[in-house]
């Protein structure tokens, strides 16, 4: 916005140069065309920024109000208070990662496009997201990232997958009550303190089983019949309503079907049996005493809760494709547009020349490209710097974990609603030296093209 | 409760313009004739005056329905706004900086009572509202609204933050009472994980303002009042051995997986869900705490449970012996400019007549701390004790302690003290808690 006035003022300060009229009424004229915009740029550019930069050197009072002079202190901030840290990196992060992915995403696509059949029914598929705003972009986004597979696409594809390859544990919820029968771990499977003998029973409690809707095939446990062999019964040792004896089979207390029970001797598995309906396992062939009866791990090991895509670790870069799905449109209708304006005769020398597809692309495309390329480049780099509704509304599903993805312009803006209005300025200024560059840039650029 | 209202205000903004509407028909019948504590006949007709303040849905409803109760007294003309965006501590801020403030604001921060009172943005009670605080109201919740020593503002209404919610459904199957201990607690959580509650206690970390209040309500029981009001102030440091007491024994449920699932998955949970795991349908959780305002997220799920009946209430349970105490918080209203009806409208909100259309305007959820308030105003039993309690507990309540934190500390989303306790939560490091708590805690302006 602000670069189109400033070209706008200049384009006609430059029109206004090599007129006919005397050098002193055209510049009498100029004053006047220019006069509204610059008064504008004053009021709602020059003198915000310059307060703010004021701003950012007072010290906060308790509700907003600039008390004693800071000097850099608000700057110092950012450097080393941890959340503007994170800010900062994030925002390092976006900037070195984003704009030359976008730029080569659009390329990709832009090159494709024009390959191809139905090319602008792809166009506007692609470039659809940019007529979404980023709120409604981001809610879409937020929904796909949802931990629950019923909810979150992210995690319905991520879980079927891992599903189809490594099934979903049985009883993931049954931890022994106490260790005095079993210990471990369900990541680790349990292991009986005791050793056990054929001949006398093997009392195996577990709880945890969900009583209000227990697996169908459950039964109610029983203590083992007597016989050969080493039996025993593992059970839900928890009635609904409670009041049971721990380690006693009482009345209603259901039995743990299909699960497996191994008997270990000197480190060696030697039996394994399975539990009936009603609890109940045997080893026939075990006949003497000494054995420990462990419960393998893949009957209780965790299920699988999907990736964690708003996680310490993922968030920042779930953000980053949820933007690349935006821009990446963007990019492409813009190159492909610089494409278009390619001189298909420059190109069809090349062929005749023998070149291939990938030489063509590389030594004529891309060279003659290459303004159109640093624009979109430069543009998004800007657009990065100060990237702010996308990571806010995503941030907001993400619990905890939000503070992983602060970015600047999202750290301005709590700074602002907490009225700390001068740490606030120091990130706005330090926002607008990072964005300088890029605008000098492009405002040179703007003013190359013009001549 | 201004942070909850924060996060609801955003969801509910467009919701609320279209009840406001519905509220103005609907209001006019509910105020009734009585108390002398207000000025009677139409001495005030004409005078319009604004207030400020972050309610929308019911509890807009129930507020709007007092004014219109005033109006109709006095002949004034009050126009209630709800902030836009919720953000009310932004709004105010940036009228009263620009010298249009509203002429009543209802604050939920008693620390901006002070700030506004130093730099003499606000108004003085006058002597009909201060004999109408004193009459109704215990003195603790004057002390609240007051600053150096003058009383600016009147408690409007309140919350209990020392309350347990427990499906009940779900501690008859596994054959428990409301435990009335800390360790009670722990043990019906382990009977509740046999019985097959999945998590047995749910955390709803993802709002970091749930865990300052279980942080405060263990520091209220194992520190005390005294060290409390001085950690509330920032006069002792967050590395004070009370806090490591405090972190440690929350550490006790917080960093026991078979009592409150996956941390890592605890710190995701928003307040509205983790209400709703115990209460919905199919229900993963047996018990939740959080404030009393937990009721009105009950009632406005889908499937609502019965707040009396499936939806049970205890007190915050007891630490090594303490002495009962509550957690409380609540809202003020302060007057910010002369206005002929400011004072008068004050006066009315602390009268009995007002609590009543307050909290038996229904969807309201309002609780209020006045004692003259009988209790047979509330629309249910439940709401009707939880009042009783606090009013019962008289002056030995505190407030809540992130409340009164200035809010770059004790009030940003998942940063400062609510990212600290969420960073706690996961890992479980006492030590490193304190070291950042403090370092934020200092990074702050404290008054």
């Amino acid at each position: 916005m602000t670069q189109e006035v400033v070209s706008v003022a200049k384009a006609s300060a430059l029109a206004t140069g090599p007129s006919r009229k005397t050098p002193g009424q055209g510049r009498w004229l100029a004053g006047v065309f220019l006069a509204p915009a610059a008064v504008f740029l004053t009021a709602i550019v020059f003198y915000p920024l310059v307060y703010t930069l004021i701003r950012s050197l007072f010290n906060d009072g308790p509700s907003g109000q600039a008390t004693s002079f800071a000097g850099l202190s608000n700057y110092a901030h950012i450097f080393t208070q941890s959340d503007a840290v994170e800010a900062l990196k994030n925002n390092v992060i976006w900037v070195v990662i984003v704009p030359a992915l976008v730029t080569i995403l659009g390329m990709i696509f832009a090159v494709l496009t024009e390959k191809i059949r139905w090319a602008s029914a792809f166009k506007v598929v692609l470039f659809m997201p940019m007529a979404i705003s980023f709120l409604a972009s981001g809610v879409t986004w937020t929904l796909i990232y949802a931990d629950q597979p019923s909810r979150g696409l992210g995690n319905a594809v991520a879980i079927g997958i891992h599903d189809t390859f490594d099934p979903q544990t049985s009883y993931p919820e049954l931890h022994p009550s106490g260790n005095t029968v079993l210990t471990g771990s369900g990541a680790a499977g349990y292991k009986s303190v005791a050793t056990f003998a054929a001949g006398s029973p093997a009392l195996l409690p577990l709880t945890g089983l969900n009583l209000v809707k227990p697996p169908k095939a459950a039964e109610p446990a029983v203590e083992p019949s007597s016989g050969a062999g080493l039996r025993g019964v593992l059970w839900n040792d928890f009635k609904l309503g409670g009041g049971g004896t721990p380690g006693v089979i009482d009345q209603g207390e259901l039995g743990v079907p299909g699960l497996q029970v191994d008997a270990v001797k000197n480190g060696k598995t030697v039996a394994t049996a399975t539990t009936q309906a009603n609890g109940t396992f045997t080893f026939p062939s075990l006949t003497s005493g000494g054995y420990t009866l462990s419960l393998p791990k893949a009957d209780f090991s965790p299920a699988y809760g999907g990736i964690a895509w708003l996680g310490k670790n993922l968030i920042t870069p779930a953000i980053i494709v949820a933007y690349l799905w935006i821009y990446a449109g963007f990019a492409m209708v813009l190159l492909a547009a610089g494409m278009s304006a390619i001189p298909r005769d420059a190109l069809e020398a090349a062929r005749m020349d023998g070149a291939t597809e990938w030489q063509v692309f590389r030594r004529v495309t891309a060279p003659l490209l290459a303004p159109v390329l640093l624009v979109v480049f430069v543009t998004m780099v800007i657009n990065v710097l100060k990237i702010f509704d996308i990571v806010f509304i995503i941030q907001q599903s993400a619990g905890g974990n939000a503070k992983y993805a602060n970015v600047l312009a999202v750290q301005l803006y709590t700074d602002y609603g907490n009225q700390q209005f001068g740490a606030a300025s120091a990130v706005g200024i330090v926002l607008v030296i990072l964005v300088l560059p890029a605008m000098v840039f492009q405002v040179r650029n703007f003013r190359k093209e013009s001549r | 409760m201004s942070l909850k209202m924060r996060n609801l205000a955003v969801t509910a903004i467009a919701a609320t313009s279209l009840l406001s509407v519905a509220a103005c028909g609907s209001s006019s019948s509910s105020g009734d004739s009585g108390s002398g504590s207000s000025p009677s006949g139409q001495s005030l007709k004409g005078v319009s005056f604004t207030i400020l303040g972050q309610w929308t849905g019911g509890e807009q409803d129930a507020f709007q329905a007092v004014i219109d109760a005033f109006d109709k007294k006095t002949g004034a003309k009050g126009t209630y706004t709800p902030a836009a965006g919720g953000d009310e501590a932004g709004v105010l801020g940036t009228k009263v900086a620009g010298g249009t403030p509203p002429d009543i604001a209802v604050l939920s921060l008693p620390g901006a009572i002070a700030q506004y009172a130093s730099a003499n943005k606000i108004q003085p009670a006058s002597a009909a509202v201060q004999s109408a605080v004193s009459a109704n109201f215990a003195t603790e919740w004057g002390t609240l609204a007051s600053a150096g020593g003058k009383l600016y503002g009147v408690p409007v209404d309140a919350s209990d933050k020392s309350t347990v919610w427990y499906n009940a459904k779900a501690f008859t199957n596994a054959g428990i009472t409301p435990p009335a201990t800390w360790d009670d607690l722990i043990k019906a959580g382990k009977t509740l994980s046999a019985s097959g509650v999945q998590v047995p206690i749910s955390v709803g970390g993802g709002d970091g303002w749930t865990l300052t209040d279980w942080f405060e309500n263990v520091y209220l029981r194992t520190a005390g009042v005294d060290l409390y009001d001085k950690l509330t102030k920032h006069q002792i440091p967050w590395t004070d051995p009370s806090v490591a007491t405090a972190l440690t024994t929350l550490k006790q449920i917080w960093g026991d997986p078979e009592l409150i699932g996956s941390p890592a998955a605890a710190v995701k949970v928003p307040f509205t869900s983790s209400v709703d795991n115990v209460f919905k349908k199919t229900p993963t959780s047996a018990i939740v705490y959080e404030a009393s305002f937990v009721a009105t997220t009950i009632t406005s799920d889908k499937n609502p449970a019965k707040v009396g009946t499936d939806a049970k209430v205890f007190p915050f349970p007891s630490i090594n012996g303490s002495a009962p105490v509550s957690e409380a918080a609540g809202d003020f209203a302060v007057a910010f400019t002369p206005n002929k009806a400011a004072q008068p409208f004050l006066a009315y909100l602390a009268s009995p007549e007002a609590a009543k259309i307050l909290v038996s305007t229904s969807g309201s959820g309002f609780l209020s701390v006045n004692k003259n308030l009988a209790n047979s105003a509330y629309p249910d039993a439940t709401s009707g004790d939880l009042a009783k309690q606090l009013v019962d507990v008289g002056n030995n309540f505190r407030f809540d302690m992130s409340d009164q934190a200035p809010a770059a500390f004790g009030g940003t989303p998942n940063k400062t003290e609510w990212g600290d306790l969420q960073t706690f939560l996961v890992n479980g490091n006492v030590a490193a808690a304190q070291q950042q708590l403090e370092k934020d805690a200092k990074s702050v302006k404290w008054n």
